[in-house]
């Protein structure tokens, strides 16, 4: 039916509404996450306990920072299924350039930028096959998925990237005023990203293309080069996570690095509220959705709740969270 | 005298405590063509969502054929009440005898559908119809007019008895208007009973038996199209005396702005070539299809073209990208608002600031700037929303379109070229869009005009060039420009470019 002629409410009526909504939009998630928070502080007298939280925040950091990037494709109106795979690529070239520098402190710095750097061209692949191939988002990622873990697999011959480097944990291990530095880089990425988001011409844009590609190109946005752009960026988010996730164990296996990331940095994504379908995101929202799957995690465990089953209660939090946030839309 | 087909007895409808209809006492008689026009927000869409079960109403009662009914979609349906959306409801991917049958196919014992006797069917309805569309071609290669049948075909084809068409002209050429008329005219026959809902005066009175106006909800009369002229039914719908519709046209400079050569596209466009002086405002005329918008597209950039050279203040341009048209100072009001025009789901703001955001961003965005800029325009334009946060999907087709003039007009052209600014929006929006063109000529920027409406060409435009077929058929000017002078053009009786 015509969407543009009479719309049946009055004026007041509509602005109230529109309040509620955007309010649901924006706070259903840290609501959630609030609720969550004082059930598991309830549910178990560990969860409080600084050691488990910031255990908690390290352990959504390497899903989460690829969400964060993750906000970016997914608010153009594509996805990436490769990221995981992607991760261990480019954590087992780091490694080895690790070890080729000889896994010094300028050693570490370098493998960090250069893994951003990998991270962006894999990026910087898909977002070519994606644009200029004009191939769906969804199938260049299955094949690169495929294609990234198995030049890894190939590379190591299915073992292990091991560091000779004693220094390189300390990145990973180490704290920073009180916080495990994944952590910080988890924040300090969310204040950067929020910021290009909301506040910059690159973060418009990318939901402009989301929203209405032919109505960005008709309005001169150079659509191709943003959709390209979002996949540098979620590169560049797995080449940060691939360091510090291979800081941390010093190794990099070919098999276990990053399989199942795809998933939970896109479950973050949606749990953030973030709509699958493009145009509009959070990356606080994004934030927000890796803490509760950490957290319902983290209770899982301390419940003594079967690992095999952890998948399941995943998997309804993440379409619970969709339901929620459809049924806030209906309601009004 | 039987009863009439259906009766409305203070009827009404409030969303969330607010009344957009209010107290509708009317009476559709069997085999009427019934007229409903107001303006947006007048009550029209909510009163055929009430007849055709989409709404349920807070209070009054609805008879059908002398019983009282309680609607919802499917009682509708099964009482014979079919509605033709503006926006249709067919299935691109599917054919076209598949979307007449959609959801009630025919099958065979055992399950299977039975595609030929679907075939035979929906042949015999669109034959019936004096629709030449063919029942296996795909809905996507159907043009709208063709839709148009199918949509009718599938009213048929669940025997409505009565039939309501919101907006049905809106998308189609004279021609097809004509062939529409005639089918209408034909269903009257065959008993069924219309409701129309249009803009368009002039084809209300001429299709309609009786014409009801409504204005802010309210019911404010009902007379026999004949006994009302179209000036008479604008003054009721706007609720004052209409001053005159079109702004006297400035007198544009000799100054050259833009100069096209030999423009072709391959399959669209064929050697177009024509000038665009400063201040002037030109109007492009044509049926659908003829290439205008196509033109449009591909000065901006949009479109590839084969040859051709486009002057811009006397030099040579290349323009390969709407950036490179913003760049060159060329905006374009897009044909299809919700399609090009607007982001539905953007704020009042982020749409204006859309093709322009460089003039309010260094590194970071100032938000400030942005808001006090739409601001400006909102005050401007009187664009009526209830906040410049508000997503454009709130606001009605009149306030998108001028949300969409203040985005192209926020990269400060010098050309700024319309595409049917004025379809499916009231005449208040109108006659804003009208005289905004005016004041955009006077301050000396130069208009390309394209429209379907004749009445409007004449009514705006210096001069017209009449397209044909991806060709120019014709540049008129003074006196020329008159109604029969563009149809025969636009039509190809007469050939050849006057001078």
């Amino acid at each position: 039916m015509s969407r543009n002629d009479e719309k049946p409410m009055g004026i007041g009526a509509k602005s109230l509404n529109m309040l509620k909504k955007i309010e649901m939009d924006k706070y259903g998630p840290f609501l959630a996450l609030l609720v969550l928070f004082v059930v598991s502080a309830f549910a178990s007298p560990y969860f409080l306990r600084l050691r488990n939280l910031t255990n908690i925040l390290r352990q959504v950091s390497y899903t989460g920072i690829i969400g964060l990037g993750m906000t970016f494709v997914i608010i153009s109106g594509g996805i990436d299924l490769s990221v995981g795979s992607m991760l261990a690529l480019v954590g087992g070239i780091g490694i080895m350039l690790l070890n080729y520098l000889g896994g010094g402190a300028g050693a570490i710095v370098a493998v960090f930028f250069a893994s951003i750097l990998v991270g962006a061209l894999a990026g910087a692949m898909n977002g070519f096959a994606i644009t200029k191939g004009r191939v769906a988002p969804f199938i260049v990622t299955l094949g690169t998925m495929s294609i990234f873990r198995s030049l890894t697999l190939f590379i190591s011959n299915a073992g292990e990237f091991r560091s000779q480097s004693s220094l390189y944990p300390s990145l990973g291990m180490g704290y920073f005023l009180g916080l495990p530095n994944p952590v910080w880089i988890f924040l300090l990425l969310t204040a950067l990203f929020h910021v290009v988001l909301y506040h910059t011409r690159f973060g418009r844009y990318v939901c402009a293309v989301g929203s209405n590609e032919r109505v960005a190109v008709y309005a001169a946005i150079k659509s191709t080069w943003i959709k390209f752009y979002t996949y540098v960026i979620l590169g560049a988010t797995v080449g940060i996570s691939a360091v510090l996730l291979s800081s941390r164990l010093n190794s990099i296996s070919s098999t276990n690095a990053g399989a199942g990331y795809e998933l939970d940095a896109i479950a973050a994504v949606i749990i953030g509220g973030t709509s699958l379908s493009g145009g509009s995101g959070s990356i606080i929202g994004t934030m927000i959705g890796a803490l509760i799957l950490g957290i319902v995690n983290n209770m899982l465990n301390m419940l003594g709740v079967s690992p095999y089953l952890q998948g399941t209660v995943k998997g309804i939090v993440i379409i619970g969270a969709v339901l929620i946030q459809r049924k806030g839309r209906r309601l009004f | 005298m039987p009863d009439p087909l259906v009766k409305t007895v203070h009827l009404a409808k409030e969303f969330s405590g607010v009344r957009v209809l209010n107290n509708i006492n009317t009476e559709i008689e069997q085999g009427e063509i019934f007229g409903i026009i107001g303006e947006n927000g007048a009550g029209k869409s909510t009163l055929i969502k009430l007849l055709n079960g989409t709404y349920i109403p807070t209070e009054g009662e609805i008879f059908f054929e002398g019983n009282r009914v309680h609607l919802n979609t499917a009682v509708a349906k099964n009482l014979g009440i079919s509605t033709i959306p503006q926006e249709f409801n067919l299935v691109n991917d599917l054919n076209v005898y598949e979307n007449i049958f959609l959801g009630r196919e025919y099958r065979r014992p055992g399950g299977l559908l039975d595609h030929r006797r679907m075939k035979h069917r929906a042949k015999e309805l669109l034959e019936a119809l004096k629709a030449d569309v063919c029942p296996t071609m795909k809905i996507q290669t159907c043009s709208v007019a063709e839709k148009q049948m199918v949509e009718i075909a599938k009213a048929v084809a669940y025997n409505s008895k009565l039939l309501i068409m919101d907006e049905p002209t809106t998308v189609l050429t004279p021609i097809e208007i004509g062939i529409l008329f005639d089918l209408i005219h034909r269903l009257r026959e065959d008993g069924v009973t219309i409701i129309y809902i249009s803009h368009k005066l002039k084809e209300v009175r001429q299709v309609c038996d009786r014409v009801m106006v409504l204005r802010d909800g309210e019911f404010i009369s009902l007379d026999k199209a004949s006994d009302i002229d179209e000036h008479e039914m604008a003054n009721k719908m706007v609720g004052r005396e209409l001053e005159q519709i079109f702004p006297p046209k400035p007198i544009p400079a000799d100054d050259l702005v833009m100069r096209v050569e030999n423009l072709s596209v391959p399959g669209l466009l064929y050697d177009i070539s024509f000038e665009l002086h400063k201040g002037e405002i030109l109007g492009f005329a044509g049926l659908g299809g003829s290439g205008r918008t196509e033109l449009a597209e591909t000065i901006i950039g949009i479109r590839k073209k084969s040859a051709g050279t486009i002057f811009i203040n006397g030099r040579k341009r290349s323009i390969k990208s709407p950036s490179d048209a913003i760049a060159n100072h060329i905006a374009y009001l897009p044909e299809d608002r919700q399609g090009t025009g607007v982001l539905v789901d953007f704020s009042v703001t982020n749409n204006v600031t859309l093709g322009s955001l460089k003039k309010y961003a260094r590194v970071l965005i100032n938000h400030r700037k942005e808001v006090a800029q739409t601001r400006k325009y909102v005050k401007e334009f009187d664009i009526r929303t209830p906040s410049l946060r508000t997503k454009l999907r709130y606001l009605s087709g009149g306030n998108q379109q001028k949300v969409s003039l203040a985005k192209s007009l926020d990269s400060q052209p010098e050309i700024f070229i319309f595409d049917e600014p004025t379809r499916g929006i009231d005449i208040n929006a109108k006659m804003h869009i009208f005289s905004f063109v005016h004041d955009l000529v006077e301050s000396g920027i130069s208009c390309i005009f394209i429209s379907s409406e004749l009445e409007e060409i004449i009514g705006v435009c210096n001069r017209v060039i009449v397209m044909r077929e991806g060709r120019i058929a014709g540049n008129l000017t003074g006196s020329d420009i008159n109604e029969e002078e563009i149809m025969q053009r636009a039509t190809g009786v007469k050939q050849g470019v006057a001078a």
